[in-house]
């Protein structure tokens, strides 16, 4: 196994695009560092991106958004309070993965990109819009978050790429977003389904309103159609229906089962042979 | 004379000092199975079978030997033929013959220089394989057609044109159960079913073992019992037990699951064959899952007949418990012995059925069997009690055994306390608490025989009066402590003064495992024994020094006094004096007691559980939950709540989320902690306990064991509870979300 610590993410992407066998990039290493013990992943080449200058800052856009870096631990997130107040769903989300000791270190954008349809971090920057900075040999281009996972445990991250930050757009007035997810224990366990809404409001109506799920599905789901269903509401009970049933709709397998890990997605479970 | 009567006495024994291992522990200086390492150590990897029943056809080994660090392999080639019985059972667990009879079986093993290179050597073992058909659940196990596990395995109470898979049956009771039935006002008949469920310790297996090619070994090993590890590693090995020396580890953990072997001969084996150098294997969580442990799963028939007023008329169970793919694992007979030993019914007829099926080796697990009986037997009563309108804990005093009453299983009952127990429920301030919607209480009780067993002890004074106790079992929970306390009181000398270790194979006459609630109760009787052989020569010294007659001299208070006509004629002599002096009085002052050990005495216990049931998500939040057990005496209470509290988190795991859970192709799908649910810290309120103490008149300090009955009552009294809550009776755990879900929607849809 190499160990490489590049200082920009070019380089990063120069090492990744050059090597030949299995590449992980290193941020917090709460996925890549348990499968690697775990026997599921042993990569040829580690490319450790904590290096960088800039990877563990939260910094204000021009546009009054958020820049965050890939190397932010979850914890740190919570600590930030005009972030949290700004984007308190996303917030949570990442909040909830792992125990605290996984805080100190696990990342959003390692969450994002360990391919999890059941990621807490995922639903919340589906639902607010979020973009990511790619770099890679081809250059740097801006992807919407959504568009990053391609089903369990793959990304559509081509071979080389890698995520340089990820971009809240600006909050505005009048706008708020949120995550609940369901779990059968109250801690340390695996979303059976996520749900992030992000929404602004005009008077006592909804402007408008994004609705992300997650588990329940390959990837975690924009559902446009819970969306329409509160827009324009008061978020009455019938507007309350109307969202359930819509996102009941959108699951492609139905009712996740919880006596099926593999089919819910939670990985890493498969035992080395 | 129990000194039970002399309660009023008692200085040390119900006090609460400090674990003498605390420190270590919270430090993190015990050393626990992993912690040990010795030089020139190798590292130990093993090669699983990725199949639930595969034929092995080849395993070559070649490619992993030539890897630079790689200093054996082994396989069952390795080790010795014409094993029979249990011998031969351990042997096939510990290393597969020609088949794979399990997801996880282990197939081949490999040492190496580091863990590393151990590991990358055990993937480039090639092994090849002939998928075999397989079967998993237990009543699919019971099939006429199903795949068979081991040809052979039924014994002589098998009849002939029996399912293939079955490998004992039961049938005992008494009365006549058809007369019972027709006295009834209502008679129900239900089928439970209970899902396999992992002790869960948070220590995986761990050892190290060193084997010379002359056959003397040792091994230093997490484990409940060394002296089985020593019997059974021997006579898979074919070395003598005398040879082999293990000293056990401080241990996170058993359950029962560390009361055999696993993989311990695997390393004594690769150190033969890597000329005498230690081997350590340490076992993964996903080993530790797929290859350890588990319970059985259960699926059982249960019949009541109850009058109006809940006097119950006759019983009858039938059982069907899989213990994996080897003979003699099922606990089906406890299982039906436990059924109604709350009881006393005039007419009681149990059935069992022991099958094979492709999973691991079954091993204890708390009460083995009785927290599957007690689901089965505790939920049909409640179902009785609904449907009579009665309250549950007066049926339970109504028919509940107390002193005199012929067991279910057999013999007629001493002391027990279960009355005792079900009157404290009552009168808890938790069975009083309202419950507001979507909530629900529910109510159990929970039995186990408790045990005596083999024992060895040993005493010595110290130069400076104090006590060194050796011990052959195991602490996992605060026996040290509870030794310390009796062997304190006994002596009447501080706690402090008090050294208690538990010692290797050379130290002391075979002792079983911390096993069966014994530790407490077996060494405590033992050690009273052994330290009254050393008061007595105490007297001894005194009454030569004092010049009077050895019998008029009593000990009392940590010292020697002239008693009788004597009294008050020379002043006392205490232990630190005589010890001070043992070496010209005649010698060093030592004590020992072996015995096999009767009298456990069985300890009772109710529980009351309020639940609360989301009706969006079907999940179970619960509320609050009482213990309510007798100890006996409980010696240092803080250890006995602790084991009522750990046996109810234990029982609400199993009841709620806990389940192993196997794909189409017999593999487990849930080998982490991630996906098999043990519940978490913050799942749980914190357990209410009420200690009832009803002497066991077989032991000198009134002691029963308390470690397994606490985890019986969970698994109805929390169904219960979830029936009271939603309407929903749900006869197969667990009662995960989903499940509840559905049997909320089925109840309402009528």
């Amino acid at each position: 196994m190499r160990y490489h610590t590049p200082s920009t993410f070019e380089d990063a992407a120069r090492v990744s695009a050059g090597a030949g066998g299995v590449t992980r990039f290193l941020a917090g290493g709460t996925d890549v560092l348990v499968q690697l013990r775990a026997g599921l992943v042993t990569p040829d080449d580690l490319i450790d991106i904590k290096h960088i200058p800039g990877v563990r800052d939260i910094q204000r856009t021009a546009e009054g958004g958020w820049r965050i870096g890939v190397a932010v631990p979850g914890i740190a997130l919570g600590r930030h309070a005009e972030l949290s107040a700004d984007w308190p769903g996303v917030v949570e989300g990442m909040e909830l993965v792992g125990s605290t000791q996984v805080q100190g270190r696990a990342t959003l954008t390692g969450n994002l990109c360990n391919g999890s349809p059941a990621a807490d971090g995922v639903p919340g920057l589906v639902a607010a819009s979020a973009m990511v900075t790619v770099v890679g040999p081809e250059g740097t281009r801006e992807v919407a978050v959504a568009d990053i996972p391609t089903g369990p445990g793959k990304t559509s991250l081509k071979k080389g790429e890698l995520i340089a930050a990820i971009t809240l757009p600006p909050r505005g007035k009048n706008g708020g977003d949120a995550y609940l997810r369901f779990i059968p224990r109250t801690e340390m366990d695996i979303a059976v389904v996520g749900c992030a809404v992000s929404l602004t409001v005009e008077g006592d109506r909804i402007a408008s309103a994004r609705v992300a799920l997650g588990a329940v599905a390959p990837t975690v789901v924009l559902v446009p159609e819970a969306a329409s269903a509160i827009e324009g509401s008061t978020l009455d009970e019938a507007a309350l229906e109307r969202l359930a049933a819509a996102g009941s709709r959108s699951t492609t397998s139905g009712a996740p089962s919880l006596s099926a890990p593999k089919s819910r997605g939670c990985w890493p479970s498969a035992p080395p042979a | 004379m129990p000194k039970d009567e002399l309660k009023a006495g008692y200085k040390l024994i119900g006090t609460r000092p400090n674990r003498p291992d605390g420190l270590d522990k919270v430090t993190g200086r015990a050393r626990y199975g992993a912690d040990f390492s010795v030089p020139n150590m190798l590292w130990a990897a093993v090669v699983r079978s990725p199949h639930a029943h595969a034929k092995i056809l080849k395993i070559d080994a070649s490619k992993a030997l030539a890897l630079p660090g790689v200093k054996a392999v082994v396989t069952r080639a390795d080790l010795p033929t014409g094993l029979s019985g249990e011998d031969l059972n351990l042997q096939d667990n510990t290393l597969a013959g020609d088949v794979a009879l399990y997801d996880g079986h282990a197939v081949a093993a490999v040492a190496a220089t580091s863990a590393l290179i151990a590991q990358d050597a055990a993937r480039l073992i090639e092994v090849e394989y002939e998928v075999l058909p397989h079967v998993i659940d237990v009543d699919d196990a019971m099939r006429m057609d199903a795949p068979v596990v081991q040809e052979g395995a039924a014994d002589h109470t098998v009849p002939e044109g029996s399912p293939p898979n079955v490998a004992r049956c039961l049938d005992f009771g008494h009365g006549d159960v058809e007369a019972g039935f027709a006295e009834a006002d209502l008679v129900m008949e239900n089928t439970y079913r209970t899902e396999a469920t992992h002790q869960g310790y948070i220590e995986p297996h761990a050892c190290v073992g060193q084997l010379g090619e002359d056959g003397k070994g040792e091994m230093w090993v997490c484990t409940q019992g060394h002296w089985y590890i020593r019997r059974m590693s021997a006579a898979v090995l074919g070395i003598e037990a005398a040879q082999l020396r293990v000293t056990p580890s401080e241990i996170g953990g058993g359950f029962g699951g560390k009361t055999t072997i696993f993989s311990e001969p695997i390393a004594l084996a690769l150190s033969r064959k890597a000329g005498g150098r230690p081997v350590k294997l340490v076992m993964s969580r996903a080993e530790v899952l797929r290859a350890t442990g588990p319970t059985a799963s259960a699926s059982m028939d249960v019949k009541i007949g109850m009058k109006k007023d809940g006097t119950m008329t006759a019983a009858s169970a039938v059982f069907r418990m899989q213990g994996g793919a080897f003979v003699g694992m099922s606990p089906v007979g406890e299982a039906l012995s436990c059924a109604f030993a709350c009881y006393n019914i005039p007419a009681i007829h149990h059935e069992g059925y022991e099958v094979l099926a492709n999973r691991p080796k079954a091993a204890a697990y708390r009460a083995p069997g009785s927290p599957m009986a007690a689901f089965a037997v505790e939920s049909l009563v409640d179902e009785m009690c609904r449907a009579l309108g009665l309250d549950p804990i007066e049926v339970r005093l109504k028919n509940g055994a107390r002193e005199g009453t012929k067991a279910s299983y057999g013999p007629k009952y001493k002391q027990i306390g279960l009355v005792e127990t079900l009157e404290a429920a009552r009168a808890h301030p938790n069975y009083q608490v309202k419950l507001g919607p979507n909530q629900g209480r529910g109510v159990a009780s929970g039995f186990w025989f408790n045990h005596g067993g083999e024992t060895s002890v040993s005493v010595a004074l110290g130069e400076d009066g104090t006590v060194t106790v050796s011990i052959g079992t195991p602490d996992i929970g605060g026996l040290r402590a509870s030794v310390g306390l009796m062997t304190a009181e006994t002596y009447g000398i501080p706690y402090e003064d008090v050294r208690v270790n538990v010692v290797e194979t050379g130290a002391l006459g075979v002792n079983e495992p911390t096993h069966g609630s014994r530790a407490t109760f077996a060494n405590g009787k033992a050690l009273v024994e052994a330290a009254n052989q050393t008061i007595k020569e105490m007297c001894k010294r005194a009454a030569k020094k004092w010049g009077i007659e050895p019998e008029a001299v009593e000990w009392a208070d940590g010292a020697a006094r002239p008693a009788g006509d004597n009294a008050g004629k020379f002043p006392p002599m205490t232990i630190g004096e005589i010890a001070a002096g043992m070496g010209a009085s005649g010698g060093p002052i030592a004590g020992h007691h072996e015995v096999t050990m009767g009298g456990a005495g069985a300890s009772f216990g109710t529980h009351v559980v309020d639940v609360e049931v989301d009706p969006e998500t079907g999940r179970t939040t619960i509320l609050r939950y009482l213990v309510v057990q007798d100890a006996g005496r409980a010696i240092h209470p803080a250890y006995v709540e602790g084991q009522y509290q750990g046996g109810a988190a234990q029982g609400i795991g199993w009841a709620l989320n806990e389940e192993y859970v196997y794909g189409k192709d017999g593999r487990l799908q849930n080998p982490v902690f991630l996906d098999y649910r043990v519940p978490v810290a913050s799942d749980l309120p914190m357990i209410d306990t009420v200690i009832v103490e009803v002497p066991n008149p077989g032991h000198p300090y009134g002691v029963r064991g308390v470690g397994e009955t606490g985890i019986t009552p969970p698994l109805p009294a929390v169904a219960n509870a979830v029936a009271a809550a939603t309407g929903a009776r749900i006869r197969h755990l667990p009662l995960s979300p989903p499940k509840v879900l559905a049997a909320m929607k089925a109840s309402r849809d009528g």
